[in-house]
């Protein structure tokens, strides 16, 4: 197969896929979001499987639905939220490499324990690049740069057929269901909230809400109850816990516009991001403070897990 | 003045309130740190009195960035004393955007002239004779918030924002105007329509912070001719 040949045939995209690497950086000056995979865990471990180049494209695939056929011999990877994953209409488990031969079927159910899966393709999957990223923002409805949609062709970087089995060592699937507390960086805007609501923020539970997608999860709880006033709009990190005027919290993900002007009492710690965007609504979480060198600590770490972890091969002989 | 935000941003504060010089230094202090070519340096988000640096964590720490970011700092406000030689040489552009102002264009343009007590022609006339400037961008790619109207016409925006504002709609929001770039939700008071094209995939975005703009009343056919739609 020629390193452009379609891979996967997509039958049904589910409620939304689309195409995303880590993001597009340098833009956000023209007002473009960053984009990039909600869940950098998942994503990093469907590349692995592959030995893809860290960062390479994969579908994105939001809570499940999706359905596509093998166009050619091929050994792609799934990863992330739980689903009932299905081939050629018998049922198979996830966080591993899947065999396909031409004319297989893939299909995933709706996820039932986290958000977002992850597809790998070899190579990367390969689409349009712009702006130096190949993450598509639907809303920002750029020419060329769309979401998934049926009938479109999959295409991989590299094919060499269907490869060896290869699957990700239990202890590093998270349980999307488990409890999540957020750890939050204070930002310079803290000290203009309140003791009382900044207590409240950390003792209370927060369900999540319908209103969550890739720009943004919505809390609801226990409301803060003297919300400051809004700022002149700055710039905004990955992350950020907006309060607007009802009092209860907004974290910013991927997609969120470049500049808001609602007051922010801090930052969640970009892992925890990742973690947060696994879950559904109805889920709870919880806020705990964190100081800004842990979190820079430990998302180097992560971010050398993934870099530092030359082959699988080595990785399974005992990393 | 410099804080810190997250794992790979900070916040650099150069003003308490908005002042009309401050876009153009904003500006100057975007170009001089991209002027190091710090490959640890990702991205740049200015804003009315801001600037929020994101950095590579993998290469720096937040003590090491504030350190980079405070000799820049300094340099650049050397530069920012007033008669200083040293001005930064990107000169300020002026931009024409053509508007058809009508109630077919703008839905809003009638009640907003009732709100203000002015007649229509008047409201129109007022937008055209200001020159405004691009004090941030965000919001959506290519969407410029431009300042500052007249206060005569200057209007809250709607209570309820509108599910789908036409793409190169022209609106008003209290002392702020901006042409949508692409259609998108919305709540600004909507005036009328402008056919250019704001942003573009290969262009990027027509108008950038600094910029100073002046809208000018085009008729139906001419907004026709340089492919707006209705």
């Amino acid at each position: 197969m020629s390193p452009s040949a379609p891979a996967l045939r997509v039958i049904r995209p589910g409620a939304s896929a689309t195409v995303q690497d880590t993001g597009r950086y340098g833009y956000r000056q023209h007002g473009l979001a960053v984009g990039g995979a909600l869940d950098l865990h998942a994503f990093n471990w469907a590349n692995s499987l592959l030995d893809n180049p860290p960062g390479a494209a994969c579908l994105e695939i939001m809570l499940g639905g999706f359905q596509a056929r093998a166009e050619t011999d091929i050994t792609v990877a799934l990863t992330g939220a739980h689903a009932h994953i299905e081939l050629n209409g018998s049922a198979i488990s996830q966080w591993r490499t899947i065999a396909l031969k031409a004319g297989d079927e893939l299909s995933i159910g709706h996820s039932d324990c986290g958000r977002i899966l992850y597809l790998a393709l070899p190579g990367g999957l390969n689409s349009p690049e712009w702006f130096g990223s190949q993450s598509v923002v639907p809303r920002e409805k750029i020419e060329g740069i769309d979401p998934i949609s049926a009938d479109m062709y999959l295409i991989a970087n590299r094919n060499i057929g269907t490869t060896a089995h290869r699957e990700v060592p239990e202890a590093f699937r998270p349980n999307y269901r488990e409890e999540l507390t957020l750890r939050l960086i204070p930002g310079y805007q803290f000290n203009q909230f309140s003791r009382d609501d900044l207590l409240r923020l950390t003792t209370e539970e927060y369900e999540l809400t319908q209103q969550s997608d890739r720009m943004g999860f919505r809390l609801s709880g226990k409301p803060m109850k003297e919300v400051p006033p809004g700022i002149i709009s700055e710039g905004i990190a990955l992350g950020a816990v907006q309060i607007p005027g009802d009092g209860q919290p907004i974290v910013l993900l991927n997609d969120c516009q470049t500049i808001g002007g609602y007051p922010k009492p801090g930052v969640i710690a970009s892992l925890d991001c990742h973690r947060l965007a696994q879950r559904l609504p109805g889920q709870t979480i919880r806020f705990a403070y964190t100081d800004l060198a842990d979190a820079q600590n430990e998302r180097r770490l992560f971010n050398s897990f993934f870099r530092e972890r030359v082959s699988f091969e080595n990785f399974e002989k005992g990393m | 003045m410099i804080s810190q935000v997250s794992e790979n941003t900070l916040l650099i504060c150069v003003a308490e309130d908005i002042r009309d010089d401050l876009p153009g230094k904003l500006r100057a202090l975007c170009q001089l740190m991209e002027s190091r070519r710090w490959p640890w340096l990702q991205d740049l988000v200015p804003s009315y009195t801001s600037l929020l640096v994101v950095y590579d964590p993998d290469q720096l720490d937040f003590r090491q960035a504030t350190t980079a970011v405070r000799q820049v700092l300094e340099h650049w406000q050397e530069q920012s004393v007033p008669g200083s030689q040293d001005e930064p040489s990107d000169e300020t552009r002026t931009i024409e955007l053509p508007v058809y102002y009508s109630e077919e264009s703008g839905p809003d343009l009638a009640a907003l002239a009732k709100a203000c007590d002015l007649e229509v022609d008047e409201v129109i006339s007022r937008h055209t004779a200001i020159t405004c400037q691009v004090y941030a961008m965000g919001f959506a790619p290519g969407f410029a918030f431009m300042g500052e109207v007249d206060p005569a016409i200057a209007h809250p925006r709607l209570d309820t924002p509108r599910k789908q504002v036409p793409r190169g709609s022209v609106g008003i929001a209290n002392r702020q105007t901006a042409v949508y770039p692409v259609s998108s939700p919305g709540g600004w008071q909507l005036i009328g329509r402008c056919p250019t094209r704001l942003f573009d995939r290969n262009e990027l975005s027509l108008l950038r912070i600094g910029d100073k703009v002046r809208f000018y009343s085009i008729s139906r056919e001419d907004y026709l001719e340089r492919g707006g739609e209705l």
